[in-house]
């Protein structure tokens, strides 16, 4: 039997403190789906994906009600559709089997329209990059991916400029929305083949046929415990992050064995990312203010999210069986109530989120920029970000969203999870020339680490 | 299944003459209770076993949350697993 004082903190955890399950998120491979033909390919998409995932709603709103922890999200990830339709050059209508096996199983999101490009790309690839935009505007549900870069092929700039284009295509086509289809792209370096989290889910090529992969949340648990602890030093406070970081993987390793029993798929693996949400006490930002910061974006900064992200994972890893996804701290801007105030006050700027990423998940997720910044900013943005990813070997990430007919200083607004954001001011020096060189950035050498 | 019913609320007279009526009216068998104010809070954890009862969970965890709304506290059942994964550094062999 448990003291009374156990039950009450894990109570309290849900009722008081945002503790969640963001994403059950069923990973699905459409290998077995390849034609020659678009129909049947289409069709066989369509089938697969309501036979695994018919009642991935109905056992997450189960296991939810019964252990008495919402669950936020139920999504599902695909094999990377551009291998899947390269035979039969079918993205079209597999798009249109996506949205529609989207709806009818009720899912949140649908992550895979995806395609890997980090060290070359097909033709067929290039046409599929160029269909981004345009799927993305005409759904509502479908997620989108490019890995650019790895850390083994180096980057792939010329796949890097192509992603400007689409990143402001996209933007384009959903104007009336502040540009609303970029909160469904990421490009990435690095991307790991297990990720629940949208929109950078996808499933990878070496993934078994039919996994469960969780992520939680609870940055909300982990402040309300760093505010009991007034004059401890930070040694003391990484004990205090590990220990919740504990507790709270626990929870969704619970409910990827029992969501992985009831579905008859695979474990696959707990992602312990510290999702935010824009609810008030439910902030990463804030995290880093109880420990000692007068604002998110002054120095120290980058010190004490270090400190969270590795504290998170020592404790999360021995809760967990399989560890995996993207685990560590996310920092997008929209999404958390004390980034945005920070970047309206001025204090929180790109500069020092593009530091922060160094150091933690995942990248400059979920910042909005002026409307009129160019493609080739866009692009170089996002060669910046991934080249931190390439040289440290670790996932990195953009999803920028130049909100078309808005400048700086205004707002953005996405709505639900995705939040609102402050737009930001951008460094408008050309760096088109760089960008338009092509080619690639060649792999970095495992030696010499300085 | 086993389950953990826990009562939070006011202090008043006959919650657990109540609760363990509508649980004795579910046929569900209560295997161990314990009682204590906490932070000024009445505070009721049952551990209970559901294999005899022929409701279904969210059922169950529907009434038990309206006899809380007419008695005015709140009444919560959940899995005991969710305190089991929390608050033991052991995984059960099932949940590996």
């Amino acid at each position: 039997m448990y003291t009374g004082s156990e039950i009450i903190e894990t109570i309290n955890m849900v009722s008081h403190q945002h503790l969640d399950v963001r994403t059950i998120t069923m990973g699905i491979s459409l290998f077995d789906c390849i034609t020659d033909s678009a129909k049947r390919t289409a069709d066989k998409i369509y089938d697969k994906i309501m036979k695994k995932a018919g009642n991935l709603v109905s056992v997450g709103n189960a296991i939810s009600s019964e252990i008495g922890v919402p669950i936020v999200n139920k999504r599902i990830s695909i094999t990377p559709l551009s291998l899947v339709t390269a035979a039969s050059r079918g993205h079209e209508q597999a798009l249109q089997a996506l949205d529609r096996a989207a709806s009818e199983t009720g899912i949140d999101f649908l992550g895979g329209y995806s395609a890997l490009v980090h060290k070359g790309m097909t033709p067929y690839e290039r046409e599929f990059l160029l269909s981004i935009p345009e799927a993305l505007s005409t759904t509502s549900k479908i997620c989108s991916s490019v890995n650019v870069a790895s850390t083994k092929a180096g980057i792939n700039m010329d796949a890097v400029a192509m992603c400007g284009k689409i990143i402001k295509q996209a933007a384009y086509l959903t104007r009336d929305t502040d540009s609303s289809a970029c909160s469904k792209l990421v490009v990435f370096a690095n991307a790991v083949e297990d990720n629940p989290f949208m929109a950078g889910a996808f499933l990878g090529v070496g993934e078994a046929d039919c996994v469960i992969n969780v992520g939680v949340s609870g940055p909300g648990v982990v402040a309300h415990a760093l505010k009991q602890c007034d004059g401890a030093n930070l040694t003391q406070i990484a004990e205090v992050i590990k220990e919740t970081a504990f507790k709270i993987t626990r929870v969704g390793q619970l409910v990827a064995k029992e969501a992985s029993r009831r579905l008859k798929a695979e474990f696959g693996i707990v992602d312990l990312s510290l999702a935010p949400t824009p609810a008030v006490g439910d902030s990463v930002a804030q995290i880093l203010e109880i420990m000692g910061l007068e604002s998110v974006g002054a120095y120290g900064t980058t010190a004490t999210l270090a400190m969270l992200n590795d504290a998170v994972k020592k404790g999360g890893i021995m809760a967990s069986s399989h560890v995996g996804g993207l685990s560590g701290a996310f920092i997008p801007v929209s999404e958390d109530a004390g980034m945005i105030r920070a970047a309206e006050e001025g204090c929180l700027t790109l500069e020092k989120l593009e530091a922060m990423t160094a150091v933690c998940s995942v990248g400059l997720d979920m910042i909005a920029i002026p409307g009129d910044v160019s493609e080739e900013i866009i692009s170089a943005m996002i060669a910046d970000e991934i080249s931190i990813g390439v040289i440290n070997t670790k996932t990195t990430a953009v999803r920028v969203i130049p909100v078309y007919g808005k400048s700086a200083g205004e707002r953005a607004v996405f709505g639900g999870l995705l939040g609102e954001a402050p737009i930001m001011e951008v460094n408008r020096k050309s760096p088109a020339v760089f960008i338009n060189r092509g080619g690639r950035i060649p792999a970095p050498t495992h030696s010499l680490k300085n | 299944m086993k389950a953990i019913v826990s009562v939070i609320g006011k202090d008043k007279k006959g919650i657990i003459a109540r609760v363990s009526g509508e649980l004795f009216d579910m046929n569900i068998n209560i295997e161990d209770i314990s009682q204590t104010i906490l932070q000024d809070y009445f505070t009721m954890i049952m551990a209970v076993d559901l294999k005899d009862c022929a409701l279904t969970f969210e059922q169950t965890s529907n009434r038990l949350a309206e006899l809380g709304k007419k008695t005015g506290v709140e009444i919560r059942i959940q899995s005991q697993q969710i305190f089991d994964a929390m608050h033991k550094i052991s995984l059960s062999s099932e949940n590996i």
